[in-house]
């Protein structure tokens, strides 16, 4: 097996790809698919420390983590939709219906 | 030797396309990258010996959850977004969010190398034949030790669903 050290770094690199575009992108739709990628990567970190100490309790978490990616992107999309109906946008910058 | 190969190409291939992402104008274009980062970070699964969660990671990422995305994408209106503002104009809280990050990690790998014998975390893993069969001991691991976790995620999973189906409906 590789250094654990390496999978670290891949981790890292695309948590902070991830980080990055969540706070950058104006399209509400790839924050929640930089919200994916966040979420990919600590499935990464998971899955390698499961194979550095031949514990699979890593994977078992990893496949949560899944599970709640799937029901976070199925909520964001429904709020992503019902806002568009009502407000006619997907820009972050311009939801600020709650601001007064 | 051939797993360093499998490594750097999955490894490769994942963060170019996960920067693409970032960067392209169209959602469209970001959700193939997306799903191209997706499976590379499935084929890194399988090179660390998880092959059920390169399964998984297969049919529910790229085949659940971006296809919701892609419907979305094409639900909402695509033309106007194309010639507009890509970013935001926080490049302030962006620069102190990478810089943060990329300071916390060069303190802990700093930290790491203090200790002895255990530069970069090279511990010794276990010998891929000797792994139990992965299905088989993740199986093992969720039904019995994790299982009220696992019963918890069910009934996140039907919130979730409700709660879709009501924000989405039509009223």
């Amino acid at each position: 097996m590789m250094p654990a050290g390496h999978y670290l770094f891949l981790s890292l690199a695309l948590f902070l790809i991830g980080a990055i575009g969540v706070v950058t992108r104006r399209n509400v739709i790839i924050v929640l698919m930089c919200i994916e990628l966040i979420l990919n990567a600590v499935n990464i970190n998971l899955v390698a420390f499961s194979r550095l100490y031949g514990d699979v309790a890593g994977q078992a978490f990893a496949l949560f983590i899944i599970a709640d990616a799937a029901a976070e992107a199925a909520v964001g999309l429904g709020i992503i939709i019902a806002f568009f109906r009502n407000q006619e946008t997907v820009f972050a910058d311009e939801m600020d219906i709650l601001k007064w | 030797m051939l797993d360093s190969v499998l490594f750097y190409f999955f490894a490769g291939i994942a963060i170019v396309c996960a920067a693409m992402m970032v960067t392209r104008r169209n959602p469209i274009h970001s959700a193939v990258f997306l799903i191209t980062t997706l499976l590379a970070t499935a084929g890194i699964f399988l090179q660390l010996r998880a092959e059920f969660l390169f399964g998984v990671q297969i049919i529910l990422y790229v085949g659940g959850i971006m296809v919701l995305f892609i419907f979305v994408i094409m639900l909402v209106r695509l033309d106007a977004p194309l010639q507009e503002l890509r970013f935001t104009f926080q490049r302030w809280v962006t620069a102190f969010v990478a810089l943060a990050l990329v300071l916390e990690v060069a303190v802990t790998f700093l930290l790491l190398r203090r200790l002895p014998g255990q530069g970069s975390l090279v511990l010794r893993a276990v010998p891929a034949d000797r792994l139990p069969p992965n299905s088989e001991a993740l199986a093992q691991s969720l039904f019995s030790s994790y299982l009220l976790p696992f019963e918890i995620v069910s009934v996140l999973l039907l919130v979730a669903m409700v709660g879709a189906v009501v924000m989405a409906k039509k009223r």
